[in-house]
């Protein structure tokens, strides 16, 4: 009933929309096509020549800094983020749809993690670890323990403060898109599934789990994809060994040749393999359920 | 919808158990499902939170911090402030931080709001608006350090927009303040955040009841009016959680002013950053302290904008 004419406002607001999507993709355009720059290339345009001359020197390394290893730690590292945001997003979002008492108060937590300026998360956290290890060199200087107050170096670490760091910037997306799941969510099919005799397990596993699925993969993308690009949270709580996005962000004021660009090139592959990844699993759950849809008589 | 897999048929001859365990109040406390998470912002953010606050007050020598109970570091940041002569070093980092901050939340939410429009009101399939909306969100999962540094080959001094105006005789020399200064800092805020602008906007747009816009069109509202009076007025929610987003995030950052300010501009996280690697821990503390009062602050006059609006 509409009219089919489009206003001079749509056009305006296309064009203008056009020219958004430009400003996002063009300059990462830019580097992927530098990135394969000819070896006596530079920083900028023109390409001279086209190569794979700075993966090579990539994967040589830049410098004293050892890549490859920042690389496998921030892999661990968001595998890690991935899983636990999955899991303890999915359980308080079922919590949430019971009577929880105090849950607005987690509630609240939770947004004032997402919107609390990163830095100042970041330097409680370090500031907790190094209390942490005076206090453990405390007690083992009381206990008169010098070999192991000698082996003891930090409890601030990968997996204990960087970990947690990137869970307090994680978690409260995870829980936003349960919440944004279970508000659609028919109650209906788990009565049914009750009044059947399923336990509260079968229930979750047989009728719940395969319905939310394609989401929960989806919060599993935000954890990991979050984790893999975090600076600002784990800038203060890393330790001794950094992550990828923490060696980048020191290599943008050292490295002057495209080898940087190689480097971006590489981590916003993994980016986009995860993402597709992503798209390819909630498909395929989306299939399996229409499959299971069209056995029923 | 996909229940009907054989196999969940195997508890039906034992319903007793499993129906006393998903009775009403059965399965134990939920908070016990509630519990790890709540564990992780206990342990990572209120502990944390709580030790700068009391860190804020201790002193500290070269290599160890001393407990105590001493505004010292609060007197520092504010040292040199009562001069009204010449403004204190942290008035001027406060002030340059809200430049920015003003700056990027007038374009964000300008631009964030434009977009959002669009998608909700003027694409017409349910398809191409999710499309559209996913083209707009994907770099979002991408870094941001690559984002920032792909700037360059078009920004700097031998960039393609230099290269460019030079080409066409605008300009005889390369402008060099396209990148590492203030407009740069700018730009890459805008290019990162304002995603989260549209995003609560357009979901507040979605939520708008279509049938409000035509009663208003019918009623003789010009374009423009049903923006003004219906289209902004029902999207103030999203426009309140993006702007709280965007000045949070600029109010504390300190990689992307490092990065596109060629680490030259000063910010309030930054300083917060440069004072941790000195472990100048109560210092930092003070400074975090007053940062999150500031920004509190600006959350508490935003949400009551809104609130008022709502009552006239």
């Amino acid at each position: 009933m509409r009219d089919t004419r489009r206003s001079a406002g749509f056009w305006a607001l296309a064009g203008l929309f056009g020219l958004f999507v430009l400003f996002l993709y063009g300059p990462m355009i830019a580097i992927f096509v530098l990135s394969f720059q000819g070896p006596e290339g530079g920083l900028v345009f023109p390409m001279r020549g086209a190569s794979l001359h700075w993966f090579v020197k990539l994967a040589e390394g830049i410098g004293v800094v050892d890549i490859w290893a920042a690389f496998r730690r921030s892999l661990m590292l968001g595998t890690v983020v991935m899983v636990l945001t999955v899991i303890l997003s999915l359980m308080a979002g079922l919590a949430f749809r019971r009577k929880l008492r105090g849950g607005g108060v987690l509630f609240y937590l939770t947004v004032a993690s997402l919107i609390m300026p990163s830095i100042i998360v970041s330097l409680g956290i370090g500031l907790q670890f190094r209390l942490l290890d005076s206090a453990v060199k405390m007690v083992l200087t009381a206990l008169e323990q010098p070999e192991l107050l000698e082996t003891y170096g930090t409890s601030m670490g990968l997996f204990t403060s960087a970990l947690g760091a990137q869970l307090t910037w994680t978690l409260p997306f995870g829980l936003l898109i349960m919440f944004a799941v279970f508000n659609r969510f028919d109650p209906a099919y788990e009565e049914a599934a009750r009044d059947l005799g399923a336990s509260r397990w079968q229930t979750f596993r047989h009728v719940v789990l395969p319905m939310i699925g394609p989401s929960v993969v989806g919060v599993g993308m935000f954890g990991f994809t979050l984790s893999w690009d975090e600076i600002a949270r784990s800038s203060q709580a890393i330790g001794d060994l950094n992550t990828l996005p923490l060696e980048l962000q020191g290599l943008t004021t050292t490295v002057t040749t495209p080898v940087i660009y190689a480097l971006g090139t590489a981590t916003t592959v993994v980016s986009f393999a995860v993402i597709l990844g992503t798209l390819a699993a909630m498909a395929a759950f989306r299939r399996r359920g229409a499959r299971a849809r069209a056995r029923q008589p | 919808m996909s229940s009907s897999r054989p196999d969940t048929g195997g508890g039906t001859p034992h319903p007793a158990p499993g129906a006393a365990r998903a009775g009403p109040g059965g399965g134990g406390s939920p908070w016990w499902q509630a519990a790890p998470f709540a564990l992780v912002f206990v342990l990572f953010l209120v502990i944390p939170i709580a030790l700068v606050l009391m860190v804020s007050f201790w002193r500290a020598t070269e290599y160890e911090l001393i407990p105590d109970f001493t505004i010292a570091s609060y007197l520092d940041v504010f040292e040199g402030c009562s001069n009204l002569d010449e403004l204190c070093t942290t008035f001027k980092t406060y002030l340059s931080t809200l430049k920015f901050c003003l700056l990027v939340w007038a374009i964000t939410l300008a631009l964030g709001f434009a977009i959002a429009f669009f998608l909700a009101f003027h694409v017409r399939t349910a398809g191409m608006q999710t499309a559209l909306f996913i083209v707009c969100t994907v770099p979002f999962w991408t870094s941001n350090v690559i984002r920032m540094i792909s700037w360059v080959p078009l920004l700097g001094r031998n960039g393609l927009v230099n290269q460019g105006l030079t080409a066409m005789g605008v300009i005889d020399k390369p402008l060099d303040w396209l990148l590492f200064s203030d407009f740069s800092v700018v730009l890459a805020f805008v290019h990162l955040y304002t995603l989260f602008m549209i995003v609560p906007i357009f979901n507040s747009m979605m939520r708008i009841d279509r049938s409000l816009l035509e009663a208003a069109r019918d009623a003789g509202a010009s374009g423009w009016q049903v923006l003004m009076h219906v289209v902004v007025p029902l999207s103030r929610t999203g426009i309140l959680i993006g702007s709280i987003f965007v000045i949070t995030i600029v109010m504390g950052d300190f990689v992307t002013i490092g990065v596109m300010g060629g680490q030259q501009i000063a910010s309030v996280g930054k300083v917060i950053q440069v004072q941790t690697s000195y472990l100048q821990f109560p210092a930092a503390a003070a400074n975090a302290v007053i940062l999150l009062a500031v920004v509190l602050m600006f959350i508490w006059g935003l949400t009551r904008a809104v609130d008022i609006r709502k009552e006239l």
